[in-house]
């Protein structure tokens, strides 16, 4: 079960870890001002939650590793997060889309998780439930105003559906994994968690003019350590100060 | 960015139950309910408070500095408006 637990934790705390920094690279960068301040916001809250996942599967897999070590020094293939996350920003209207169709997976999984069985992983996700709500509205807000504001917006943003899509199967993907924790009641059926997320998307995508592609194309592999060439890119620079200094604080 | 896309929004914020909402600062929003967004990420982040009111700087009508004079100086000279010519009786304090 230990090892299960971990595993899971690692699912929950990479797909923060990576959309965090992922968001951060923003910083600076931000449309406007007040959407640059919203964004860092974003991406502290995402690394803020990393910190506490990653700092409990290192307790939970017993080998003296602590957040720091499981973020840095980790290879490629041992992350577990999601393809979606790992996508990169584009323009604004691409990253809000990553956003939204992360923040509508991560909404009703952590308002399944404040009900866990596992009293550390239930308080962990009270916390970022609160953080999540936000940045749902604050995503879902903008998908409706890009969608359904110019021409130009319009366009651009049924573009990031396209090209986004494809990765959303990978949010649900289940294993052995998921079915012993479910069997314990630390985690949620993944099945109804999809069925939200579907309406969700549904409501704001009617809202907002924008169309679910037809094709059925799907990408995955996330979870099992299978990911796109954007994470190896993304990991050199996160990791470059730990590993050109390795044990340095600051 | 392009000044002419979104109207400027005057920030109001309470910082405790019972007090008033304060004038923080202005920014730019496409909607009041955007605006109510950028104010809480702008201008609470570090728990300024519990209360957000946005309003269209176009809406607030204001005094023109030049009528200053006819305004504001009539009272300068009406000291007799502060209540400052009471004595105050012993044991009341927080006058």
């Amino acid at each position: 079960m230990k090892e299960h637990l971990f595993e899971y934790l690692l699912r929950l705390g990479d797909d923060s870890l990576i959309l965090g920094h992922r968001v951060s690279e923003w910083c600076g960068h931000g449309p406007i001002l007040e959407e640059d301040i919203a964004l860092t916001n974003i991406s502290l809250d995402l690394i803020g939650q990393a910190t506490s996942l990653l700092k409990y599967a290192g307790e939970v897999e017993g080998k003296g590793r602590d957040e720091d070590q499981l973020a840095f020094l980790r290879l490629e293939h041992d992350y577990k997060n999601c393809l979606l996350v790992e996508q990169l920003n584009g323009d604004f209207g691409m990253t809000i889309m990553r956003q939204f169709l992360f923040d509508a997976y991560r909404l009703p999984l952590f308002e399944a998780l404040i009900h866990s069985s596992d009293s550390q992983l239930a308080a962990i996700a009270e916390k970022s439930l609160k953080e999540t709500k936000y940045h749902y509205r604050h995503s879902a807000e903008w998908v409706i105003r890009l969608g359904d504001g110019t021409e130009e917006s319009h366009e651009r943003i049924q573009k990031a559906v396209n090209s986004l899509f494809k990765y959303h199967v990978d949010l649900f993907f289940t294993n052995h994994v998921d079915d012993a924790l479910l069997k314990e009641g630390i985690v949620p059926e993944m099945k109804a968690i999809h069925n939200k997320w579907m309406e969700s998307v549904k409501n704001v995508f009617s809202e907002a003019t924008l169309e679910i592609p037809s094709n059925n194309w799907e990408q995955s592999g996330g979870r099992l350590g299978r990911h796109s060439e954007h994470l190896g890119l993304l990991l050199a620079e996160m990791q470059y100060m730990q590993r050109a200094y390795p044990n340095m604080e600051w | 960015m392009s000044k002419n896309d979104w109207p400027l929004w005057e920030v109001f914020i309470r910082s405790k139950q019972g007090l008033n909402h304060k004038h923080v600062g202005s920014l730019r929003a496409a909607d009041a309910e955007m605006a109510i967004e950028n104010a809480r990420d702008v201008y609470t982040r570090r728990s300024e408070g519990i209360s957000i009111w946005v309003i269209e700087s176009n809406n607030v009508y204001a005094s023109d500095p030049s009528d200053m004079d006819s305004l504001f100086e009539p009272s300068q000279t009406k000291v007799y408006r502060h209540p400052t010519f009471y004595v105050v009786p012993d044991g009341i304090s927080h006058m």
